[in-house]
């Protein structure tokens, strides 16, 4: 046993990063005509995933408790119906609403919590519920799509460009491009910093893996488990906020149709990036890249040009069975060892 | 109180709905000693357990702590826990996804100057815990990765050293192997020499002499008494338990038992198993012969006959029914095999409430027949017309719901079922529990008739007087094994020394 010190868990998270990695280098190689080797192709990921980032760092922390939360995707649409209508039509304060809509995930995750943690109603079915109420919310505030045009504060916090100090290359009209990330993908980075620091270091993100492991020991051994179920879901809305403002500054509007499914791309890339649905087990820095798959995929698709987008979703498809697989596999040899 | 003495529980009572759980139970253990809790399954013990740690609620009478002024109550382990009660269970109340170390400190960590985990103190401490122990293993490695045995003795590192005084082992053996036992106990002794008084909680009786020093019984919810170990030896410890003076018992002379020749053997079994439950035995059973399967409450009897049939998939070893090797991976295959099991718990295992008794008699038989090749109706009516009036089961009609039944009544419908399928061969998991007397005449006398007519019956039962009465041959099963067979002299006297087992203590 001794110098053994990879766990399967580990090897998990090894076999996602690798495959991102392959998965980059044959795009490099296929499309590099098509400029994928520029760095800000990479950067462009980022910027587009943003807010699901922030979203899959929540997730993750309900999914290790064992729970789930679908209605996340919903939420953003609301946040960004809110945040547009809030800014065109009620012309209040950008840097107001976006403390609103940090608020008001906080409550939405505090009564999903409740009902998870101390009413110990199904996860799924909670925020199950939360999501068509907030998908309601979304028609109720407008039912129109809105777009951010006006509001030049919010505008100016979008457009900002974040240069980075190498991968410049002059293209092919002779002009220099300078790589660049938007506010969003800051906020992102550094809410995966501080999600992964927290899972880590303090007594509330190791209460989160000892609930996901077993529940009944956790009581036993002192920790408070409704709460700490509750402080997910919490957590979970929060961070899912966070993500809907981020999301906001990419598609600059708000429409009853945004965002849809994109609760399950964080369910996915939580899991390919080795969190089981099980609990207990997983690490933001595995949904970061799990992420970044998703993401690399739909822009090879996309730099590909003759492929529908539909096939992201298949890969994707693959992707998931192909993880679900390995880790019931690695369970089945855990198993077999003893 | 006495300087000695860390817990004194006096006159607990408890009932559960239409249940005396526990009546007017004292319980008394001493600093430094290892006092053993022994009673049958149902006598008390996780009852009185669960009062001390505040998982259940006690009507009547008081616990003390040592150092603690006044009666102490308890309203969750974690309440206990704080008054220095700790548990630990039969399953591993730990997280096997966090490292040992998070196991040992979790909800108490080390914290640095930021409020952050102290990751390298909360090691190094492990470290100091596990090698105090003489367990020296890598703690920052999962718990999963380690054996049942190393995880148990980690739970209990922590009921340590969260300085309990009393520390509480419910059943802490029952998954372990010898081996892991004996480190078990090595570990038990470690903490006695320190001063913690353990209540060790078993039905094994070989372990009870190998460490205690005291043993309190319980039978039917009451304290039969306490005892030092000395004043008790197995066979005492045994009649304490199962509620038979033994010196007052009447030797009952077994009659002339019949001679069985190999031509007649119908179950050869040879080094079953299932891992877990019951260790390799063989068994062999011929025609018309009743073999009783005795010991006490938990020792294997219903695991021996489970893995005959098919319900825990034997593991080693052969079986051979009618002279020809037989695999059976299931029940269905043991049926089709000519057998029939009877479990012990009717409610959970038997009877389907809300069907009818002729739907509950024909069950068997259509399972055996398949889903598809449904039995005509005017068959099923004359089946279930014959058993019962064969066995005289009182019911308002054939189509009344079995629920609506009596518990003597609802077990003959059962053994109606099997007896519709016309099994050879009949395993009756305690067929006359929880019923009055009449009927349980009527059952012994159906078992001998059976047995005349060729069937073959393996019989379990906890009253030794039935099965002398019905069986031919008497297999012992002692923790989890068969440790030997009585066929000449079955008295009630040669059977419990055979339960109670060898050893010094006799």
């Amino acid at each position: 046993m001794k110098g053994k010190k990879i766990n399967s868990n580990t090897l998990l998270l090894l076999i996602t990063i690798g495959l991102f990695v392959v998965m980059y280098a044959v795009g490099c190689v296929i499309y590099s005509s098509k400029g994928f080797t520029h760095l800000q192709t990479f950067l462009n990921i980022l910027i587009n995933n943003a807010g699901l980032l922030c979203i899959a760092c929540g997730m993750t922390c309900v999914m290790l408790t064992g729970g789930i939360d679908i209605s996340v995707g919903s939420l953003v649409a609301m946040d960004c119906m809110f945040l547009a209508v809030g800014m065109e039509q009620w012309g209040l304060n950008a840097g107001l609403l976006c403390v609103l809509v940090l608020l008001i995930g906080l409550v939405f995750g505090l009564v999903q919590g409740f009902c998870v943690g101390y009413l110990e109603i199904q996860p799924f079915i909670v925020t199950m519920a939360g999501m068509f109420f907030a998908r309601g919310m979304t028609a109720v505030i407008c039912t129109d799509q809105v777009s951010i045009s006006q509001n030049a504060f919010f505008v100016g916090l979008a457009n900002m460009k974040f240069e980075i100090p190498f991968g410049a290359y002059t293209n092919s009209k002779g002009v220099l491009q300078v790589p660049f990330v938007r506010l969003p993908v800051i906020i992102a980075l550094v809410v995966l910093v501080l999600v992964f620091l927290m899972l880590r270091y303090t007594k509330f993100g190791r209460s989160l893996y000892a609930v996901g492991g077993n529940e009944q020991s956790a009581t036993m051994m002192g920790l408070n488990v409704k709460l700490t179920k509750l402080k997910a879901y919490m957590l979970s809305s929060f961070l899912c906020s966070v993500g809907g403002i981020c999301f906001c500054m990419n598609t600059m509007s708000g429409s009853v149709r945004q965002a849809l499914g994109l609760e399950m791309d964080a369910i996915a890339s939580a899991v390919i990036g080795g969190t089981l649905l099980t609990g207990g087990v997983g690490n933001v820095i595995g949904s970061f890249f799990g992420v970044l798959i998703n993401g690399t995929i739909s822009t090879l698709v996309k730099t590909n040009g003759k492929l529908l987008s539909s096939w992201s979703s298949i890969a994707v498809a693959a992707l998931l069975c192909f993880f679900i697989v390995l880790q019931s596999v690695f369970a089945k040899m855990k198993d077999s060892k003893k | 109180m006495d300087n000695h003495v860390v817990l004194t529980m006096r006159g607990i009572s408890m009932t559960f709905p239409g249940v005396k759980a526990l009546d007017n139970v004292d319980f008394t253990l001493r600093k430094g000693e290892i006092h053993a809790l022994m009673g049958e399954n149902g006598a008390g013990k996780s009852t009185l357990i669960k009062c001390l740690t505040g998982i259940n609620a006690f009507e009547t009478g008081e616990i003390h702590v040592e150092g603690i002024e006044g009666p102490v109550v308890n309203h969750s382990t974690l309440d206990a826990q704080k008054k220095g009660i700790s548990t630990v269970y039969q399953e591993v109340n730990l997280c096997p996804n966090l490292s040992v170390a998070e196991n040992l400190f979790i909800g108490r960590e080390p914290k640095t100057k930021l409020g952050t985990i102290d990751w390298k103190t909360m090691v190094k401490k492990s470290e100091a815990i596990m090698a105090d122990l003489d367990m020296n293993i890598d703690v920052t490695q999962n718990l999963e990765e380690y054996s049942l045995a190393l995880q148990q003795m980690i739970a209990i590192a922590r009921a340590v050293d969260m300085e309990c005084k009393v520390l509480i082992l419910d059943e802490p053996t029952s998954s372990l192997d010898d081996n892991e036992v004996e480190k078990l106990f090595r570990l038990m002794n470690q903490l006695k020499a320190k001063g913690v008084g353990i209540v060790f909680v078993t039905h094994f009786l070989e372990q009870v002499y190998a460490v205690c020093d005291r043993i309190t019984v319980l039978r039917n919810g009451q304290l039969v008494g306490e005892y030092p170990i000395d004043a008790l030896p197995r066979v005492k410890l045994v009649a304490a338990m199962m509620g038979k003076d033994f010196d007052d018992l009447a030797s009952i002379k077994s009659d002339e038992s019949p001679v069985f020749s190999d031509e007649d053997l119908l179950i050869d079994a040879k080094g079953l198993s299932h891992k877990g439950t019951i260790k390799p035995f063989d068994l062999e059973i011929h025609k018309g012969e009743v073999v009783g399967l005795t010991g006490l409450l938990g020792s294997g009897r219903s695991e021996l006959a489970r893995v005959i049939y098919g319900a825990d998939r034997n593991q080693t070893g052969t079986l051979k029914v009618n002279g020809k090797e037989a695999k059976i991976n299931a029940p269905i295959d043991a049926m089709n095999l000519g057998m029939g099991l009877l479990p012990d718990d009717r409610k959970a295992e038997g009877i389907i409430g809300d069907l009818s008794v002729r739907e509950n008699i024909i069950l068997a038989l259509q399972a055996k027949r398949g889903m598809f090749r449904l039995l005509p109706m005017k068959e099923q009516i004359e089946l279930a017309d014959k058993y019962i009036d064969m066995l005289q089961i009182k019911t308002a009609s054939r189509e009344t719901l079995i629920r609506q039944l009596s518990g003597g009544n609802q077990q003959k419908v059962i053994l109606g079922r099997w007896l519709a399928t016309d099994p050879d061969f009949l395993i009756l998991d305690e067929p006359t529990r929880g019923i009055d007397i009449g009927t349980k005449t009527e059952i012994q006398k159906l078992v001998l008739k059976l047995a005349k007519e060729g069937k073959s019956i393996i019989f379990i039962s906890s009253e030794i007087e039935e099965m002398l009465r019905t069986c031919t041959k008497m297999a012992v099963l002692r923790d989890g094994a068969k440790v030997g067979e009585i066929t000449e002299s079955l008295t009630q006297e040669t059977v419990m020394k055979a339960i109670a087992g060898g050893g010094t203590n006799e």
